[in-house]
């Protein structure tokens, strides 16, 4: 097998013995791009230069002792974290000129780890999506399939692990972008619990939402990815100082003495019956596993995607306000009035998706309408928080499907929002309630597609969800298998 | 409720957004669409519910007041699509 294909862990052992070198292995991620990026279109900005720059210092820095976990490992970052002097666009146009003046905390924390930064990856954009398809530098492809979306609004990350363009990523997830494209691209994708990564330099599409998180080509590199970029910021006022667990520890063949619950709402009507199948075996394999399963019941799971579709765009909408065109980003020079210089450049900057949940977000907070939408919103999500919470009383795991079918054709549904809102129907609760969630993969469509195995836990359980999945992956036996491109 | 093309146009105001007539009227059918189903949320009786606005119990982080180093002037103005080497220019306003 050649290096780009090889997890992190199986890098690491390579690495440590002097069997092969950082520079080495970066030679061999870059051909990979090189030979399929024509095809997939998951990078935005590739800093090849750069990146031979870093594994060289990694070799340096190895053969003094010093590095981490992740010393000489390439890796893809989703172009919504800050790189210093490296652009970064959320996949906007009008944050196409950005060179960020400092790097986000979790990059920072992979640069100190001695980690080699390929590049930056597509996403929807200011990560507004579930297919990937409004990017302003285009679509990239499902490598399972060329002609399919490979999910959003991480699809860059996702794609570029599949591919094999990267050792892992980092993306982010407000309403399952991290879980989504994972399960859709065959991969493992964590969103760990709110407050446990740092989101000083992500940046925001709504913050009481946003959690930045790995994607990784098993269980045991996703592990290696989040211990690395966990831990308390105090340039983060919602990051929680709280011990980071090793969450490489919390591994295990089995399932001993874990209750796991299966949300009978998520089995309704609406669900592939190929995912719906995957993911029953799946649950079968963790119950042989040692887990005992009980039924659990999340009454308020309908109501999540309206809550969030008041919730997110009204977060969005402040957010965004800072792109005026002034002190970063487009800005139409044609226009010598204030008020109309703001609005052609947030026009033109803006892609018609973020410019509909400004629309969305602006309304629902406008005068007269507040109550009638936020704060409702605001007070199903308390019933959503509730619902967890009762179960979690019940249970220590959640396993359900990540997405209500594999990867749809790309265009299928660029007309109907609201059928791509309600693809996000199954992950979307896990953020309003700030917990962690997984999609591991349990399957494939007769089609060839991927279909994933969510896993979520009550507030800093993520070794819980390392457990079982690792459990599922070692009975599965699907990690290695590999798109043909 | 049915939202109405001048109703967009409003927000899209507040929101500091200029629409073409298309992008109003493409809109206007879609914000309908979106914020017919939103009106499920009303099935709910959610009189005695407290809102929730934050997923964790976390109250806010106040740091000390003190002077602290910031971006160097050049580097804060870089990005400025319009800059005089001392501050952002921007249209006349007065």
């Amino acid at each position: 097998m050649e290096l780009h294909a090889l997890t992190i862990h199986a890098l690491q052992d390579l690495l440590a013995s002097g069997e092969i070198s950082s520079l080495e292995l970066t030679r061999s991620v870059l051909d990979r791009i090189d030979g399929v990026e024509p095809k997939v279109n998951a990078y935005i900005t590739l800093d090849r230069d750069g990146a031979l720059a870093q594994a060289a210092a990694a070799d340096t820095q190895r053969q003094r002792g010093e590095g981490g976990s992740l010393c000489g490992i390439p890796l893809s970052i989703k172009d919504v974290l800050c790189t210093k002097g490296l652009r970064t666009t959320a996949g906007s146009k009008i944050l196409e000129p950005f060179i960020p003046p400092y790097d986000a905390t979790v990059v920072e924390k992979l640069r100190n780890n001695g980690a080699v930064i390929l590049g930056k990856v597509s996403m929807d954009e200011f990560a507004m999506g579930s297919a990937n398809e409004n990017c302003a530098y285009g679509t990239p492809k499902n490598p399972w399939n060329l002609a399919h979306v490979c999910g959003g609004s991480s699809g860059g990350s996702a794609a570029s692990v599949a591919a094999d363009e990267c050792i892992a990523s980092l993306g982010s997830d407000t309403g399952g972008s991290i879980r989504q494209p994972a399960s859709h691209c065959g991969i493992v994708g964590i969103k760990p619990t709110y407050g446990r990564v740092s989101r000083f330099g992500l940046l925001a599409y709504a913050s009481s939402l946003d959690q930045v998180g790995p994607l990784a080509k098993d269980v045991r590199d996703a592990a290696i990815m989040l211990g690395a970029i966990s831990g308390y910021d105090p340039r983060d006022s919602t990051s929680v100082n709280q011990k980071v667990p090793d969450y490489t520890a919390a591994l295990a063949p089995d399932c001993k003495g874990l209750t796991i619950g299966i949300p009978k709402e998520y089995f309704g009507a609406g669900l592939d019956p190929e995912v719906d199948e995957a993911v029953r075996r799946g649950i079968a394999l963790l119950e042989e596993a040692g887990g005992k399963t009980v039924e659990i019941s999340l009454p308020h799971t309908e109501y999540g995607v309206a809550a969030y579709y008041i919730i997110a765009p009204a977060e969005a909408s402040s957010n965004l306000a800072r792109y005026d065109g002034v002190r970063y980003g487009f800005r139409d020079h044609d226009q010598d009035e204030l008020l109309e210089m703001y609005r052609h450049s947030r026009s033109q900057g803006f892609g018609e998706e973020v410019k509909r949940r400004i629309i969305i977000g602006t309304y629902a907070l406008s005068s007269g309408y507040y109550d009638a939408y936020y704060k409702k919103a605001s007070q199903v999500r308390t019933l959503i928080v509730q619902d967890y919470a009762k179960a979690f009383s019940q249970c220590d795991l959640l396993v359900s499907p990540v997405t209500p079918a594999p990867a749809w054709k790309i265009g299928a549904k660029i007309d109907d929002p609201l059928s791509v809102y309600l693809s996000d129907i199954l992950t979307i609760c896990t953020n309003l309630a700030g917990l962690p969630g997984m999609s591991v993969p349990c399957g494939m469509s007769s089609s060839g597609l991927p279909i994933g195995l969510q896993l979520q836990a009550s507030h800093f359980s993520e070794e819980k969800i390392f457990r079982a999945a690792y459990a599922l992956e070692q009975r599965l036996g699907l990690a290695g298998n590999k798109p043909q491109l | 409720m049915k939202i109405t093309p001048e109703e967009v146009r409003y927000v899209a105001k507040l929101a500091r957004l200029s629409l073409s007539e298309a992008e109003v009227e493409k809109t206007t059918l879609q914000l309908d669409g979106i914020l017919s189903y939103v009106e499920k949320l009303g099935e709910l009786d959610t009189t005695s519910v407290q809102p929730t606005t934050h997923a964790l119990a976390i109250h806010n982080a106040f740091r000390a007041d003190e002077t602290r180093e910031s971006l160097p002037q050049q580097e804060a103005l870089a990005n400025g699509p319009l800059q005089n080497g001392e501050a952002f220019v921007v249209p006349k306003v007065i």
